[in-house]
């Protein structure tokens, strides 16, 4: 490489000064160049951004059992939820999409739990010997209704409850949805 | 901030890193000439980003690799325009790459001492090209497929290991998952590292020697900083407003329909490689290693030997002279290659074909959604996109689909059965019945059935029901109104989705529907409900005329009792023959009865 010099120090205030000239090459090379640079990385990023933009997957109605499928004597059945699923591009017709408990408590009137823990999201256990609801990951307890059992629980709010519907066969349908984990509230995802 | 920036300065020596980045002296101070290789680096850092975030959409396999660039370009917010901004730049680049390589040569900065940086810069070059073929392939659509499965067949030319590498380049045999994931590792990886090795290589070979200035100089000595830099980047700012022109012109990127490797496409490579693929044309088979491998490998090596000549002032001219012809040649056999497109009937056919297509795939996909097979299926089993094509190879040559063969063309034999647009529908029987239409060959004109029965029934008994209205005595108008009513109540047989409506409104009652036909005079030749034993007479059964049920036995085998039985003029058994599958000759009922998914409908 050819011997190399910074600019030479000049200094003066008239407008054909080389330092104000260099200067204002200067500030028009940065605001070009940052401009040229800008343009695809503002792309990539409002593409990136995309998935704040899609709307929540919302519920589904789902036969899942019929009441004569359930134990009579209230004891929770763990059911997998088969629904249509849009992942991005693909359309998976009747998919896993989730799983809940249901368990009757009266004749025709049930309970429905998402078995995600609204803690963290693991999916809970149903322990018959303790007649609860226990998540593995943090040890979240839950009642048989739901509620949170300990005060220890790390849960911020009980099992996520579930809308259903009995028809005239007998069939229980279900307003499948999940919510957001970790939220005091329900908010649906 | 003084102090914060000297601890800096301290610990990575970061200003005198900029200032010998920067502070390059230029003898004959800054010039246009000199722009190449920065917008080159440009536009290089320009795919790096974009690929980059394409990166986080795309996923390279069979069946999702169209699907998620569609996703990119359809139904991600601004993904069009990322999409459009790397194809378009890609473009430009192998532009940028010849004016810089034009310039390097006419200039003559290849010479000693500066050989290392011209190497890099062919090998430069090549990684570039390489970039480009593998990315024609990654969004797996017809255009790609077809084009680069031309590139990689040609790959078994070389001699020796030409099977052995054209397997590993397509990681298999076929086409498949495996091509897509080598495909894109090298397009995204192995690549671009190669790239930015050498380009480091490039950038410190051209530092080492200095910039190569062209004499006489004019101005008085400048610095790369910030004379040349200010030039350098409204150059890119020029690149850029021109690729982003594209990308509005063209809504990004165009995708044709999902690979299908049982739907030909015309295989043409992208235009910077269309006078290789026309130079190949002047090569008969067997020798085509010449024009695909040797010749080109040839040019290749003595562009690596170009600096040994150019020392000598002959040679300097001619190295400069071997690249105009070659770049001139390159122009020729492009320009001819395009030309001979452009004169080649087929060839825009097949264009409109796979614009339609295209459409259409995205139309199904937005609508229906993509199964889990792929959005090639989407077309595969849509009857709008099949119907016409399947009708074109197996009906067209003798029946006609509003004169045409499906497909808007006309078909080489001439028509010799009925045009079935809109076949069963009322319109259809009313011309059918009509003395006037009967006898052409838009229906018996050109059968076996020209001087039946039927054709004479018609014209004895139907020939005042046409006439003009104003010219019908009473009892013909109310003669032509109860045909209407049998014509309408046949109709109704086909259960047409498009006269769903009318056929509701006007015959609310289904038996009373039916009493219309077997009181008509058309039960005294054909079946209805069983009121004959099959074989018993001649014309078709006319439970279900049209339907979807009627239509898959007519082409299966149109010699069945139900249908034509000893009669059937010269239509094949499709079905029975195996010369249509059940899925294909549902397809082709579909199209025919119009039943196909319409945006809105």
């Amino acid at each position: 490489m050819t011997e190399k010099e910074p600019p030479e120090p000049t200094s003066g205030e008239s407008p054909d000064d080389p330092q104000r000239r260099d200067f204002i090459k200067q500030a028009a090379s940065v605001c070009v160049g940052g401009a040229v640079g800008a343009v695809p990385i503002a792309a990539g990023v409002a593409v990136y951004l995309d998935p704040l933009d899609k709307e929540a997957t919302g519920s589904q109605r789902v036969k899942v059992t019929s009441l004569d499928g359930l134990p009579d004597d209230g004891r929770p059945r763990k059911f997998s939820i088969y629904a249509d699923k849009k992942d991005a591009w693909t359309t998976f017709p009747k998919s896993p999409v989730g799983a809940v408990y249901i368990m009757r408590t009266g004749e025709k009137a049930l309970k429905v739990l998402n078995v995600v823990c609204p803690h963290a999201g693991c999916f809970v256990d149903y322990i018959a010997r303790d007649d609860e609801f226990f998540c593995p990951c943090h040890d979240s307890s839950f009642k048989k209704d739901g509620n949170i059992k300990s005060a220890h629980s790390p849960s911020p709010r009980p099992l996520d409850e579930l809308k259903y519907e009995i028809d005239e066969s007998g069939a229980v349908w279900v307003e499948f949805m999940n919510f957001l984990a970790g939220q005091k509230e329900k908010v649906p995802v | 901030m003084k102090k914060l920036f000297d601890w800096l300065d301290d610990r990575t020596g970061y200003r005198k890193i900029t200032k010998e980045a920067l502070y390059e002296p230029i003898p004959g101070g800054a010039r246009w000439r000199y722009i190449w290789g920065s917008t080159l680096t440009f536009a290089i850092a320009v795919q790096f980003i974009t690929g980059m975030f394409l990166w986080m959409a795309y996923s390279p396999s069979a069946q999702t690799a169209w699907e998620s660039v569609y996703y990119i370009q359809h139904e991600m917010k601004g993904g069009w325009i990322l999409r459009g901004i790397h194809h378009w730049t890609a473009q430009a680049m192998t532009i940028l790459l010849v004016l810089h390589l034009m310039q390097v040569l006419i200039d003559g900065a290849y010479k000693a001492p500066r050989e290392l940086n011209f190497w890099t810069g062919l090998i430069l070059l090549q990684l570039v090209l390489g970039l480009s073929l593998t990315g024609y392939l990654l969004p797996w659509d017809q255009k790609g497929y077809w084009a680069t499965k031309v590139a990689t067949n040609l790959m078994g030319l070389v001699p020796w290991v030409g099977d052995d590498l054209q397997r590993l380049v397509v990681g298999g045999s076929d086409y498949g998952h495996h091509t897509l994931t080598r495909f894109f590792a090298l397009h995204a990886g192995v690549l671009p590292m190669g790239i930015i090795a050498l380009i480091g290589a490039h950038i410190y070979f051209f530092r080492k020697q200095g910039i190569h200035t062209k004499k006489p100089h004019k101005k008085k000595d400048g610095m790369f900083w910030p004379d040349q830099v200010l030039m350098d980047a409204v150059a890119c700012l020029a690149v850029l407003i021109t690729v982003l022109v594209f990308v509005r012109m063209f809504h990004g990127a165009h995708l044709s329909a999902p690979a299908n490797p049982a739907e030909s496409f015309p295989a043409r490579p992208d235009w910077y490689f269309l006078f290789l693929f026309q130079f190949l044309k002047y090569f008969e088979g067997g020798r085509e290693i010449l024009g695909a491998i040797i010749i080109p490998g040839a040019v290749m090596t003595f562009m690596f030997v170009m600096p040994f000549l150019g020392g000598w002032k002959l040679g300097h001219r001619f190295n400069v002279f071997f690249i105009v012809v070659l770049l001139v040649g390159a122009g020729y056999l492009t320009w001819e290659a395009m030309d001979a497109d452009k004169r080649n009937p087929e060839y825009q056919a097949a264009l409109v074909q796979s614009d339609k297509d295209s459409h259409r795939v995205v139309e199904l996909a937005r609508g229906l959604g993509i199964p889990p097979e792929g959005a090639v299926t989407l077309l595969v089993n849509d009857p709008k996109t099949q119907g016409p094509k399947l009708f074109a190879q197996n009906c067209a040559s003798c029946h006609r689909y509003d004169g045409h063969d499906g497909l808007g063309n006309e078909p080489a034999d001439p028509q010799s059965a009925p045009d079935l647009l809109g076949v069963g529908s009322r319109e259809w029987l009313t011309r059918f019945l009509n003395p006037e239409h009967i006898g052409t060959t838009n229906f018996f004109g050109n059968t076996a059935f020209k001087n039946g029965q039927m054709v004479k029934w018609v014209n004895r008994k139907l020939k005042n029901h046409f006439k003009n209205e104003s010219e019908m005595t009473d009892d013909e108008l109310d003669d032509r109104e109860e045909l209407n009513q049998v014509i309408f109540a046949i109709s109704a047989e086909a259960q047409l989705h498009y006269q769903a409506e009318v056929d509701a409104a006007d015959f609310p009652d289904a038996d009373d529907r039916k009493d219309l036909i077997f009181d008509s005079a058309c039960i005294d030749c054909h079946n209805y409900e069983d009121e004959y034993e099959p074989g018993e007479t001649d014309g078709p059964d006319l439970t279900g005329y049209g339907s979807r049920q009627w239509l898959t036995e007519l082409i299966s085998n149109p010699a069945n009792p139900k249908h034509y039985g000893e009669n059937n003029d010269r239509m094949p058994a499709f079905g029975e023959k195996q010369m249509l599958t059940e899925p294909q000759i549902g397809v082709l009922v579909s199209w025919l009865r119009q039943e196909w998914y319409e945006p809105g409908r």
